[in-house]
């Protein structure tokens, strides 16, 4: 994954500016609950929902287990099209790629629609590099790029940011990358779109190329799929004369049939509406409408080690929609920048770890960013049992020994050596109680529970004791 | 029918009420009730922080301790959640098969006290007697592990004198997590301190939980804010009589 | 080794050991509304609604007028036609006309007010249009840059009452554009508003036989 987010710190560490930051406490609360609500009604309209649901789970399944063959049909099906297909391993080679692919064209500049494998990547920043603009042309990835901020959220990057946040970063930055907003902007989200319409427009018409990531690739007709609300996707991939679409594999999907389920499911989960307002479908490339150039990235990156991993692998049905983000309750708290990822949330504290591996400080914490509640594996669309995840990993980071695990472990054998002689757990509880007029109400170490809560009271005798005298 | 009390861990050591109530309240609809003095804890602390090869040899002891027996109830939706669903990943993950028995043999068996009321027992009137108002957090393990849906809403709806009020955001997490609670403090503080807020809205004297380990945080809370509103467990309020009520 | 087949590889090697999954059940409902035409119509048209879409009945003989109506309310002095809409549809209306083509570049196509076209089917459940380029649609980018779409749905014969009932009847390899409502976003505080960067207003006619024709 790229390297913009080396050297964070710890989920713990993150999470506290998080909560101590009142604005963005009442910006993620309004948003999830507004979404929350909606989703749920969205989702009770069909009354067929848990059969989608393990529908989806099924497709996505079986598509991981015949990934290889899937993939070499839809190679076939896009080439046969007219489109050109590329694979990448890794971050670096599908930057390069597409580098390279842009300088053939000549062009200086790129429109993009909303595409996590880009970001995932840093193409961004890889494209500056060499000397070329990307301009994102979704409305929260362009509040988020114009606020030289970082996306907080899978569908709403800018979910960290208000009406009048978004209203200042457009009055004073619009006008450095074309078109400045209107003198009178006001924080209207109306007013805001409209000021966005004007500025990227410029922008789309005069685009060559467009890039782009796609929701679903479609094995059996070589078909890509982009879903949208804006028409920014629409834009960008209809507009240029190459178009160039960086996928993860894992996007692939057996059969046309199949979107009968997840263009059921993604919408309702996602932004809790019926469907998007646009979907767009293509397959290579079409005489007069449409770019007359359509190269496919297909971008491994860290899946296919996340494929091996039995238990991990599930990460990989995700579709994107965010209804974990949503619905939790950390998140909620701790805000998406604190996840140190492109994919915040549940399912980034199950992805990150696993597409990066465990080294870093941030993603060894990124398992434990979860009190285990399971909303979001009741919200998932696909199933991912994200607290089963997170346990399995919890094991991986814990097997390791890293930082503060080695200290743990020892506490966690003496604990279980204890729990596993009765006698000495018996023994231990009657001395706490005796003396437990003893205890001071702050434990020294034990501060992180102490800050903000008190201990209980112990009692005078362990149940086992009035168990031993009332009924034996 | 031979039915065994698993107190959980934490109740033993730290909330013995709450086992003295389950066994007054099971005597008391005349279920004989068995406490093997061989049980300790249920491995969660360990398996959930990632400590799963440290779990095992307390999957096997209380394959042990409990064998024989044709129900066994706990007080805790959390602990019946990780026998119920993760004993199997356990054993499935490992390589001795006794944990695979353990899972087999354990599983069906392990009942939460409200399922044990209202599914075995077919009571959800058990004759108590509470003057209070109440409000109830449905812990998260029993609310979506374990789907324990209407049962203790219907158990406290049929208790005497209890006024029971709706808890806003009630299907929201706590905040306990266990050792989230302590790896992710300033989180779990919040979330916690944002249900102690819609708890101290519903106005109820008593917010009540099925899970001493979600109390003991939420109580830790309240404590340190000086609220009136005191944590209590579910099987205290339904244990409670007018002739022998809660304190 | 090239990186194709180092992933094909990894892939393989990744799944080796996993066992086979059996072909998805496929339990979820064909559809969820009654299969009679009439509700669908209505349904169709209370979607689109729903979603801010002006939504217009009509029939063959009334449709010149109020297409006529329509353009004129909206102020549109020009219309992008696609090449195969039939002819009589805007007889009455006094807008300019200009048939798509391969030579209007997107700054061309932004200086006209409106667009009018058919479409390749509706899906009741979700008010969704379907667009797949067909002579009385056009170029995708026809229904993309113009502020103003008209779309003609020819009901029933066009409208299912479901996403399984639609994929079956559209065509993957021809550029589809599915349309729900208008252009909209939910990125500011995830609230939904319309309007963006596609038409931010969308008009659907539904256009029905009379009775006995």
């Amino acid at each position: 994954m790229s390297g913009t987010y080396l050297g964070m710190p710890s989920f713990p560490v993150a999470a506290r500016e998080a909560v101590n930051n009142p604005t963005l406490r009442a910006n993620l609360r309004h948003a999830t609950h507004t979404i929350r609500a909606k989703r749920a009604v969205a989702v009770a309209e069909l009354a067929d929902w848990a059969l989608l649901r393990e529908a989806g789970k099924q497709i996505k399944d079986r598509t991981l287990r015949h990934l290889d063959t899937l993939l070499v049909e839809l190679e076939e099906k896009v080439t046969a099209a007219g489109g050109v297909v590329h694979w990448a391993a890794d971050a670096e080679e599908a930057n390069r790629i597409v580098t390279e692919l842009v300088v053939e064209t000549g062009e200086r500049e790129v429109v993009k629609v909303k595409s996590m494998a880009t970001q995932e990547i840093g193409l961004n920043e890889a494209l500056e590099a060499a000397g070329i603009a990307a301009y994102e042309t979704d409305l929260a990835e362009l509040i988020v790029q114009l606020g030289e901020d970082r996306p907080s959220h899978i569908l709403v990057p800018a979910i960290h940011r208000n009406r009048g946040e978004i209203r200042d970063i457009f009055a004073t930055t619009m006008g450095e990358w074309g078109r400045p907003a209107p003198d009178d902007l006001t924080d209207s989200p109306a007013a805001l779109a409209e000021a966005a319409r004007l500025h990227l427009r410029e922008k789309f018409l005069r685009a060559k190329v467009g890039i782009s990531g796609a929701n679903f690739m479609v094995a059996e007709t070589g078909t890509l799929v982009v879903l949208e609300s804006e028409g920014n996707g629409r834009m960008c991939l209809t507009l240029p004369e190459t178009l160039i679409s960086v996928v993860g594999i894992e996007k692939v999907i057996p059969s046309w049939r199949d979107l009968e389920v997840f263009l059921q499911t993604l919408p309702r989960s996602s932004t809790a509406e019926r469907m998007n307002p646009y979907t767009s479908t293509w397959t290579g490339t079409t005489d007069s409408d449409g770019p007359k150039a359509f190269h496919l990235v297909l971008l491994d990156n860290g899946r296919t080690a996340t494929l091996a991993d039995e238990v991990g692998r599930q990460a990989l049905r995700c579709i994107r929609c965010s209804a974990c983000l949503n619905v939790c309750p950390v998140y909620e708290r701790a805000g998406g920048h604190a996840y140190g990822s492109v994919y915040p949330g549940p399912i980034g504290a199950i992805l990150s770890p696993q597409l990066r591996g465990t080294q870093s400080d941030i993603d060894a914490s990124l398992p434990y960013a979860s009190s285990l509640c399971g909303a979001c594996y009741e919200v998932c669309p696909v199933a991912i049992d994200i607290p089963e995840v997170l346990v399995h990993l919890r094991e991986q980071v814990a097997e390791k020994g890293g930082k503060g695990h080695r200290l743990e472990k020892t506490a966690m054998k003496a604990a279980g050596w204890i729990l596993n002689h009765p006698a000495a757990l018996t023994a231990g509880e009657r001395i706490a109680s005796k003396t437990r007029a003893l205890h001071p109400k702050t434990v020294p170490g034990a501060s992180a529970w102490t800050d903000s809560r008190d201990l209980p009271a112990l009692p005078e005798q362990p149940f086992r004791d009035w168990w031993k005298k009332n009924r034996t | 029918m031979r039915v065994a009390l698993f107190v959980t861990c934490v109740n033993d050591a730290v909330y013995p009420s709450t086992g003295i109530a389950v066994v007054k309240l099971l005597e008391r609809l005349g279920v004989e009730v068995d406490f093997p003095p061989g049980q300790t804890c249920c491995g969660q602390p360990q398996f959930n922080t990632g400590y799963r090869r440290e779990t095992e040899p307390l999957v096997r002891r209380m394959g042990r301790v409990f064998e024989g027996y044709d129900h066994v109830v706990t007080p805790s939706g959390s602990c019946a959640a990780m026998v119920r669903d993760n004993y199997p990943r356990i054993a499935h993950k490992g390589s001795d098969p006794q944990l695979q028995q353990v899972a087999d043999t354990l599983v069906p068996r392990m009942y939460e006290l409200t399922e044990f009321l209202v599914d075995v027992l077919g009571v959800t009137d058990v004759g108590a007697y509470f003057p209070h108002t109440v409000t109830y957090h449905p812990s998260c393990h029993g609310l979506r592990m374990l789907g324990l849906g209407e049962r203790p809403r219907k158990l406290l709806e049929a208790v005497k004198g209890l006024e029971l009020r709706d808890l806003p955001g009630a299907e929201e997490c706590c905040g306990f997590g266990g050792t989230f609670a302590m790896k992710n403090s300033d989180v779990s503080a919040a979330m916690g301190e944002d249900k102690v807020r819609n708890a101290a809205s519903t106005g109820a004297e008593v917010l009540c939980g099925a899970d001493n380990s979600c109390l003991m945080h939420l109580d830790g809370l309240l404590h340190r804010q000086g609220a009136p509103q005191r944590a209590l467990h579910l099987a205290e309020i339904l244990a409670s009589t007018e002739e022998e009520p809660l304190g | 080794m090239n990186t194709r087949e180092t992933i094909l590889t990894r892939i393989r090697e990744a799944v080796a050991q996993a066992p086979e999954v059996p072909e998805p059940a496929r339990d979820y409902l064909p559809s969820h509304t009654p299969n009679d035409p009439q509700t669908l119509v209505n349904l169709l048209a209370e979607n689109l609604t729903d979603y801010r879409a002006i939504v217009h009945h009509t029939y063959e003989d009334t449709l010149p007028d109020l297409l006529n109506q329509l353009l004129s309310a909206h102020g549109t002095q020009s219309v992008l036609v696609p090449p195969g809409l039939p002819e009589h549809w805007l007889q009455a209306s006094n807008a300019q006309q200009i048939e798509d083509s391969s030579t209007h570049t997107p700054h061309d196509l932004d200086t006209v007010d409106s667009v009018v076209t058919g479409c390749a089917l509706a899906i009741a459940e979700t008010g969704t249009l379907v667009l797949d380029a067909s002579p009385d649609q056009g170029r995708r980018r026809i229904t993309l840059i113009p502020d103003h779409h008209i779309c003609i749905v020819r009901a029933p014969d066009q409208i299912v009452a479901s996403l399984p009932q639609a994929m079956p009847r559209l065509d993957p390899t021809r550029p589809l554009t599915w349309i729900s409502g208008p252009s909209a976003t939910s990125d500011i505080e995830l609230d939904r508003v319309e309007g963006v960067h596609g038409p931010r207003t969308l008009e659907v006619i539904l256009l029905s036989s009379r009775s006995g024709d």
